[in-house]
Formats: structure tokens, sequence, C-alpha cells
């Protein structure tokens, strides 16, 4: 068994989207949405409260609307794990600006830390690149995580998809409006779509 | 599941699935993702030659709905095609349509209901119209080619310009008998 990471999962999101430019970016259910709106809320964001499974889904079909910018999903190990199907979705529809990031702490955080798959052999990474992504990898300490956000910034052959391993422990919740509708006509706002 | 239908006896003389991919592609839709049904497989050949828009081949049918909300996100209209088993697969999925006010189209043909030979197919079918009104879409039903398309295209019209969730169901008895 590997070393439990000791990365801050605040601090790893942090930095990776430090440089984050003009990224739109999906969040997953639970802890990963916390962190997204911890490093500062903004229009460009979606949060996702439910949907558990279709967050990288999501960012498929956000990538395919708007070929011209990159799209990141920023997803947990279980809701992942939920739409495994999706990574061969994703691999075949070969998107050239979607990535997803999995922040990675081995256990379902949400619902009172249980043990998942990823903590037990089962490697996020391995399968995407078995679905054909053109990039994958695994990050464990912060200096990792920086090169990362430089490679994510790098334009990509195909979907990528990276694992961030991070301390198993929830950080004080930071939480981003519930209202998907608000949300969501905020973000085609931007992007110069007015709300009917 | 997803069983082969190879063979199809249309009573449908007409070619409604080229007029249905006429009315989707008049809608504006830009991206089509499916779980392929025999019943569709026109309307998937259709859409996979058209450059003009991105098809995806599901590995689960709600794949799609996640997708079509990713579409719309983006700025552009999606639809979804499955057979009736495949809606138990996006009810939970179907949350994210509802509480977002997705605009969200499902084109679902019915299996099960009509001269139907698989068993398996029956529970489903049954359990397609009042699972898919308990998440909160309405669903829309078409018996003919005529009632097919204009029903199609009414419920375009509510998905994309009312932010609506719409499935229409395609019934068996339009798509023809399965010769085994």
């Amino acid at each position: 068994m590997p070393v439990s990471s000791q990365l801050d999962r605040r601090a790893a999101v942090a930095a990776l989207l430090k440089h984050r430019k003009d990224t739109l970016v999906v969040s997953g259910l639970g802890s990963p949405t916390y962190d997204l709106h911890a490093a500062g809320d903004r229009d460009d964001n979606f949060y996702l409260w439910g949907a558990m499974g279709g967050a990288a889904l999501i960012g498929l079909g956000l990538a395919q609307a708007q070929p011209e910018k990159r799209a990141l999903v920023l997803t947990g190990d279980g809701e992942q794990l939920m739409g495994l199907g999706g990574i061969a979705t994703i691999g075949v529809a070969r998107p050239r600006n979607l990535d997803i990031v999995v922040i990675d702490n081995q256990h379902f955080g949400e619902t009172g830390m249980q043990a998942s798959h990823t903590g037990r052999g089962v490697d996020l990474t391995a399968i995407a690149a078995a679905c054909g992504f053109a990039a994958t990898g695994t990050a464990r300490t912060i200096a990792e995580v920086e090169r990362l956000a430089a490679q994510l910034s790098e334009p990509a052959d195909g979907p990528r998809l990276f694992v961030i391993k991070v301390l198993a422990e929830n950080p004080p919740r930071s939480l981003p409006s519930r209202d998907a509708v608000f949300i969501k006509n905020r973000f085609r706002a931007l992007l110069g779509f007015a709300a009917a | 599941m997803h069983s082969p239908q190879p063979h199809l006896d249309s009573s449908a003389g007409d070619d409604w699935p080229s007029e249905l991919y006429r009315v989707l592609k008049a809608a504006d839709v830009r991206q089509m993702s499916y779980v392929p049904d025999a019943g569709h497989s026109q309307l998937i050949r259709l859409f996979s030659a058209d450059r003009d828009v991105t098809t995806n081949v599901l590995t689960t049918e709600e794949e799609g709905v996640a997708i079509a909300a990713g579409a719309w996100l983006g700025g552009q209209r999606s639809v979804l095609l499955m057979q009736s088993s495949g809606v138990g697969n996006c009810i939970n999925m179907l949350s994210l349509s509802a509480i977002g006010r997705f605009p969200l189209l499902m084109l679902v043909t019915m299996r099960g209901e009509w001269a139907e030979f698989n068993p398996w197919q029956v529970p489903m079918s049954r359990a397609t119209q009042p699972s898919l009104e308990a998440i909160g879409m309405k669903v829309m039903r078409a018996e003919t080619p005529e009632d097919l398309i204009e029903t199609v295209e009414s419920a375009a019209a509510l998905a994309y310009e009312s932010d609506q969730q719409i499935a229409v169901l395609i019934g068996q008895r339009l798509i023809g008998k399965k010769k085994w």
C-alpha cells in the first residue's frame, strides 16, 4: 500500500487554478464544489450539488459547445467512480479542450469518510489511459500540482485525466449558491447567452 | 438490454426518420447523443454523417442528460435518443435538468408494448411514462409518423424556447414489429 497523501485539498486546488485564465470549470458534488468556491467564486464556475456521476459529461457537452475555450472538470473519486462509463464516452468523443482532475482522498468524504475504491487498487488514470485519453498522471505534492497546472495551460491532442491524491479530511465548507438556475444563467451570460 | 433489431417490418411507409432529422436541424440542434435502438438507426446515421452536429455514443443513457446540460451551458442545443429500457437509467440524472431548468429533449422508442417478443422489455416499458413524470418530465406520445413529426416540432420549441424537459415516446406500433 502506498503511503497516503498528506496534501491539503484546498492548497492543491488553489495551486491548480492559480493560472486558470478563462478556463470554464465544472465541479462535482461535495468537496470539489466547496474547493472550487473556496478558490474564488466566478461566473465561469458551474457548481454541482447532485447529478452524481455526471460532472465529466457536463464538461464534455460544454467542451463540444465551446471548442475555442478550455473546459476543466474538478471532481472527486466517488463522483468519478459513479461515472466510469463516461470515461469511455469521452475517450471516444476525444475533445481536445477537456481536462478532468480528480481530487482523490480515497474516501466518500461527504457521508462519513467511508473508504472508496481508489484506495483499494482502482486507478482512474489507468482506466482513462485504456480509454484513449491523450494524457494522464497523478500528483501527490504541491510541486507536482504546480507542474500539472502548467501542463493544463498547454494545448492537448485529446482529453486528459489527472488525479491529485489529497489528505482525507473535510476542511470548513465553503458554500456556493445552491440555485442551479442562477448559476446556469450567470455562466451563460458570461459566454454571451442571454436568459430567456 | 439493447438487443439487436436488424429486420424491421415497418408499417410506416413514409420516411419519418428523415423528416425527424429535418425538424431537429430546423430547431438548430448541434449535439446528439444516443444509446442505439433499431428504431433510431436511420436518425443516428443521418446525424453521424452531419459535420455540423457533434454526435456522442454513450455507455448508458444518463450520460446524455449530463451532456445536454453541458451543451446548453456552452450555448448549444442537444437531443438524446434511447429506447424505453434506457429511461430507467436516467432518473437521478434528470434531477440536473429539473433543478437547473435545463432544456432537454429526449426521443424514446418504446419496446415492450406492441407485439413484443422479449418479455424482459415489458416491466421498464410499463414504468417509462410514470417514472419520467415522477421526476418532473413532460411526456408526449406519438403513434403515427405524421403525429410524430408535429409532436417533435412542438416538443423542441417547448424544450429550447421555454426551458422545459420533454420526453417524446415513439410508440412501438409506429416503429414496426421486430422479426425474430
